[in-house]
């Protein structure tokens, strides 16, 4: 809403800078996005000018040069003037070397074709009177004297203030609404409406040949009609044009000029019929029927349905109520006589026709969030004595009032505002007698109760204020800088971070301390994703939750994994040069449920590998390794390890992986993800090439199996015994498998045991390796002494010969 | 026999005293005190001399064992401090050679960081973290939240849908009533997470992040409001920053404000070369957040008598993660967040 700041001060005028008034309006809530100057830079140099003498430019056929009168102790200027219409005797707007033009720029003396030119005489447009150059320079009243500013005479400086008015204010889609703004928050006082004073009331109820028909009351409460005749359509004057540009409307003709000034003053739109184009001089408010057409005044043609509502004469549908008129029955230069709607409108249903018809107008933005039917004669009041003034109108029998409105007006709700509610809610009191300041300046009527205020709502607040709540931030809003900064009491209550939250966020650490870079990828993929990653049909990460309305296709279903996003962000980095990547990612993951409005959601952790495993480094003796299954194994191995979580892998081919490369992970018997290499042609659908390991984890199963509260053990008191064993099997023998035998006779002395060598070649036979295994011996009560541990060696020893057929080696 | 015993007392010294290398050492240790040597053969031999002669011998020899002996020692040490030093002058190495092998560092990515930062703070002011589900019933995101049947952003070119009756959640906002059935007054949470928006350019992404914050008392109090954010902003902002509530609307608060933070970029809008500050346009102020008092109509949608709006009150807030993280670390250009670009995450976390 732009509001030229002249104009709010005609009605509301604070002795305020205009800084500290955007101050107190945007702290109360109506916040003032920006402040532009409209017009000239400066008033200096601007007067108004008498042209003394205008002859013929000597070399120049469209140049005149003229003298002109600028005012008392001055001598005669001589400018040079293009414009058709300059004459002796005009009474003109001059401005002079120095002064500064709209523009910003700096006015020059200047020679044309030869002749000194000491300033211009002005066209409107040079002043922002007018939207466009139309018949050459302005010419004043003769009753101006020379030398006179011009900021006096012409609203040619000026500030515009644009304001971010909230949805549940369309009262303050209007200047006087924001003027009673400016009354509540300042103390400054309200100049009375400008629709205190209606020069048609009490002409009668009727007008005479007129008829109005709401047959769809339930969407028009009220539809109020006046007539005008003896109406001179023609260009409007230079203060009204200046208001509607300023406000940032075109000036067209005076008697939409007066719709649409009407409208920016009282925030009520208007529509303005040719009364002798309405057909039958008839209007019917009626639903339209499905399939209904309409052209509208954009010379485009709407279907309409049944829950939009069109106004029609005898020949047909002229307007969509609410939204935009018709062009048949639209004022035009030929215009004498004038049909004035004003019609309150069901704001919901007006909003859905606008959103449905992709059609926005400034009426229907004012429409759709419902005014009061109050205010469609006060904007009646506004336009008819603009209409009288203006173009030479008057008025044609009396007012249409039309709607159940007018029948049965809609009561005022009186609402009990408690004082103690109010520093209760606010944290700080605010005394009985301001409260009901306010109340009273924002148009509400107060009168003592008990405990409080008892509060009458104004219809142009009837939607926004309903209850107790309501009322507090009307009368808290106005001192939101005097809030103390307290903080809650609590009673008792402590914040906490979750285990699992915390378990998380280890999980995660874990992983960034080895290294690995956190990405964050889109929730949204596209389905084509389950085909690129090879998924079979049946598979649950089929199960996409699909957007209706997507953004594009790429986007237009959720993950059901992250091997997706992190593919993406690998593609995305290999392109741009960033090489040997370890890139993680946790974030939900979705998959749709049959028979369930909301899908399984769990929050995923995953990585992919690409590249070599470290940039190469000075001390490197061979190569760094590429990032295969057991670096993906490694850096998984991190993060569960990290959590205690009891894990184990089983080989098991996942769609995407390489299947020979590829592991189910299981937290005690529960799976709990994968992790593997990516199957070639998974690679190629991404563009990539060379070593691509990854994992993913669920999370939230994952957290599940974390020993958070580990307890002690005596490790330090009796110390270990350690033994190596190296151990021959067929080479399909699994290391997991050696290590069940091993661990299965064991028995309470054995601590621990893991591979920490695999050795392949002709000393341990063909289709055969060897496995080192590190054994770790320990009781928790003694010693343990070679004695002690000789006989459980022995019973590994034929474990692994009974289980996994192993021979000792060497 | 004690002559033979002053040679070699002598002799051994001064070979000793000759030795370069605690190698040399090692051989005369052998040659003079060793089991085959003549020294100790000599003292063994004493026995069978005669016993006039024994004493005297005995003792001499002994005193000449214990002088060669520490004579050795003095030498090893001597020598072992002397070899040392060469060894350490040839290992010298060139120390701004980087580190072997590389020990990859890893970073968070910028959100995340942003993330744990917010749920960090509000614990600390007393607030519990929870967490929702992304995909959230129309119910949840805005019938309870108190939006009209006909609210702007419940559109289909605002808000994601799958069904006629659920959509990606448009903010964190459906967790206070789902927070509220979970558990009874007093509530303290916050609620960070990802949500959905149909928006897309430099300053809006599809999906962006939120942090909610609840509080659900007996006599919870926009002022109360006012020094959470306070804290808030002095613990992410810096101890000078200030806040300033404005009015505002929003269909589950009220009242509703919005808040903003004093600039940390300027001094009251304007940089020290006089032109306006770029970050808060010359205003002195940055909005950060929407929050209010938790309208009275949201908790008639908990289904717990306990949340009875005449009994407890409180206040809510939404913030963008995003928006922080932006303001904190100059990320103007949101987009950048879901590029991850390593060059853009290496500068973070
Ligand atoms: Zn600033």
């Amino acid at each position: 809403m732009k509001v030229p700041y002249s104009w709010l001060r005609e009605y509301s005028a604070p002795d305020l800078t205009l800084s500290e008034l955007e101050h107190v309006l945007t702290l109360s809530g109506t916040k003032v996005e920006s402040i532009q100057h409209h017009g000239i830079g400066a008033p200096e140099g601007f007067v108004v000018g008498k042209v003394l003498t205008c002859e013929q430019h000597p070399d120049a056929d469209r140049l005149r040069v003229t003298t002109v009168d600028v005012g008392e102790g001055e001598e005669p200027q001589q400018i040079v003037c293009g414009a058709p219409n300059v004459a002796a005797g005009q009474t003109v707007a001059v401005v002079r070397p120095g002064a500064i033009m709209p523009d910003g720029t700096k006015l020059k003396k200047a020679k044309l074709r030869g002749v000194a030119s000491l300033g211009m005489i002005l066209s409107e447009d040079e002043l922002g009177l007018a939207g466009e150059r139309a018949g050459g320079i302005m010419v004043l009243d003769d009753d101006l004297v020379a030398g006179t500013p011009l900021v006096d005479v012409l609203p040619v400086f000026d500030e515009v203030i644009e304001f971010e008015i909230t949805p549940n204010r369309p009262d303050c889609l209007g200047v006087y609404g924001i003027a009673r703004e400016v009354h509540a928050a300042t103390g400054a006082a309200l100049a009375p409406a400008p629709w205190a004073d209606d020069s048609a009331a009490g002409s009668g109820s009727e007008i005479p040949g007129v008829t109005i028909n709401v047959e769809a009351p339930e969407l028009n409460p009220r539809f109020t009609a006046r007539a005008f005749e003896n109406v001179t359509i023609g260009p409007s004057p230079i203060w009204l044009k200046a208001r509607l540009l300023a406000a940032g409307m075109r000036p067209i003709s005076n008697v939409v000029d007066i719709t649409n000034y009407t409208m920016l003053l009282t925030g009520h739109p208007l529509h303005a019929f040719d009364l002798d184009e309405v057909a039958g001089a008839t209007l019917t408010i009626r639903r339209a029927h499905d399939g209904e057409q309409v052209d509208t005044l954009d010379g485009q043609t709407r279907t309409l349905d049944a829950d939009m509502v069109v106004i029609e004469d005898a020949e047909g549908p002229t307007s969509i109520a609410g939204v935009m008129g018709g062009a048949r029955s639209e004022v035009s230069e030929t215009t004498t006589r004038v049909l004035m709607e004003v019609a309150t409108w069901v704001g919901d249903n007006i909003q859905r026709t606008s959103n449905k018809l992709a059609l926005r107008s400034e009426a229907s933005g004012r429409n759709e969030k419902g005014l009061a039917p109050e205010q469609a004669l006060e904007a009646q009041a506004v336009a008819t004595g603009l209409m009288l003034e203006l173009t030479g109108a008057t008025v044609l029998g009396g007012t249409i009032d039309a709607g159940p409105f007018a029948a049965d007006p809609w009561p005022e709700v009186t609402l009990r505002l408690r004082e103690a509610r109010v520093e209760g809610i606010l944290g700080l009191a605010i005394p009985r007698a301001e409260q009901a300041a306010t109340l009273t300046a924002l148009g509400f009527g107060v009168a003592d109760a008990p405990d409080g205020l008892d509060v009458t709502v104004p219809g142009f607040r009837r939607n926004d204020v309903t209850r107790e709540a309501d009322l507090v931030e009307e009368v808290g809003r106005f001192d939101l800088d005097k809030l103390p900064a307290t903080l809650p009491k609590r009673r008792g209550t402590a914040g906490r971070m979750p285990l699992d939250a915390r378990l998380r966020r280890r999980a995660v650490d874990a992983l960034i301390g080895r290294g690995a870079y956190e990405i964050v990828g889109w929730s949204f993929t596209e389905p084509g994703v389950a085909d690129k990653l090879r998924l079979p049909e049946g598979d649950p990460r089929r199960s996409f939750v699909a957007l209706q309305n997507p953004m594009s296709e790429d986007h237009s279903v959720l993950r059901t994994t992250v091997l997706g996003s992190l593919l993406d962000a690998t593609r995305f980095n290999v392109a741009r040069g960033n090489a040997d990547l370890r890139l993680i990612e946790q974030g939900a993951v979705y998959v749709a449920r049959e028979g369930e409005q909301l899908p399984h959601e769990h929050r995923a952790l995953g990585a992919v590998l690409h590249g070599r495993s470290s940039a190469p480094s000075w001390g490197d003796e061979r190569a760094p390794r590429p990032l295969d299954f057991f670096a993906a194994k490694g850096l998984l191995a991190a993060t569960l390890d990290a959590l205690r979580v009891d894990w184990s892998v089983r080989a098991e081919a996942q769609p995407f992986l390489h299947p020979g490369r590829s592991a189910t992970v299981l937290a005690g018997d529960e799976v709990v993800g994968w992790v593997g290499e990516v199957h070639p042609l998974v690679a190629r659908a991404w563009e990539l090439e060379g070593a691509l390991a990854a994992f993913e984890l669920d999370l939230d199963r994952v957290v599940a199996h974390a020993v958070a509260v580990p307890y002690f053990r005596d490790l330090t008191s009796f110390p270990p015994v350690r033994q190596d064993l190296a151990v021959i099997v067929a080479e399909d023998v699994a290391a997991d498998d050696v290590l069940r035998a091993v661990r299965g006779a064991g028995g309470k002395l054995l601590d621990g045991v893991r591979v920490f060598d695999v050795y392949r070649g002709a000393q341990v036979g063909e289709g055969r390796k060897s496995l080192a295994l590190a054994l770790t011996f320990q009781a928790p009560d003694r010693t343990l002494s070679d004695e002690d541990v000789a006989p459980v060696r022995d019973k590994v020893v034929a474990a692994l010969a009974k289980h996994v057929g192993g021979e000792l080696r060497g | 026999m004690l002559e033979r015993i002053e040679e070699i007392h002598d002799e051994g010294l001064g070979a000793i005293d000759a030795a370069g290398s605690t190698e040399q050492l090692e051989e005369l240790r052998v040659r003079l005190l060793g089991r085959k040597a003549e020294l100790p053969n000599l003292l063994r031999g004493v026995g069978e001399l005669p016993p006039q002669e024994r004493g005297q011998v005995g003792k001499r020899a002994n005193e000449v064992r214990k002088a060669l002996e520490a004579r050795l020692t003095a030498a090893v040490e001597r020598l072992d401090a002397s070899e040392l030093d060469a060894k350490l002058i040839t290992d010298r190495v060139d120390v701004t050679l980087p580190g072997d092998p590389l020990q990859p560092v890893g970073r968070l990515h910028l959100i995340t960081q942003t993330w744990r930062e917010l749920e960090d703070v509000f614990v600390g002011l007393g607030f519990t973290v929870v967490e929702g589900n992304e995909v959230e019933t129309v119910h949840y995101n805005f019938d309870a939240l108190n939006h009209d049947p006909t609210h702007p952003a419940r559109g289909r070119t605002d808000t994601f849908y799958v069904a006629q009756d659920t959509v990606l959640r448009t903010h964190t906002s459906p967790m206070q009533v789902r927070a509220m059935e979970a558990a009874p007054p007093p509530l303290y949470v916050v609620i960070p997470g990802r949500v959905y928006r149909r928006d897309s350019d430099a300053t809006h992404t599809p999906q962006f992040h939120q942090v909610e914050g609840l509080a659900v008392d007996e006599d919870i109090t926009l002022a109360d409001l006012k020094g959470t954010l306070l804290e808030f902003s002095r613990q992410i902002f810096g101890d000078e920053r200030d806040v300033r509530l404005r009015g505002h609307f929003f269909p589950f608060t009220e009242p509703s404000v919005e808040v903003d933070v004093s600039c940390f970029n300027c001094n009251d809008g304007w940089m020290k070369d006089g032109s306006r500050c770029p970050l808060c346009r010359g205003e002195g102020w940055i909005e950060i957040l929407g929050a209010g008092e938790v309208d009275p109509n949201v908790y008639s949608y908990v289904n717990d008598d306990r949340y009875d709006p005449e009994k407890v009150q409180g206040f809510a807030w939404g913030m963008g993660i995003e928006r922080i993280a932006f303001l904190k670390h100059g990320v103007a250009d949101l987009r950048l967040f879901y590029e991850n670009d390593l060059r853009f995450l290496e500068q973070f976390g």
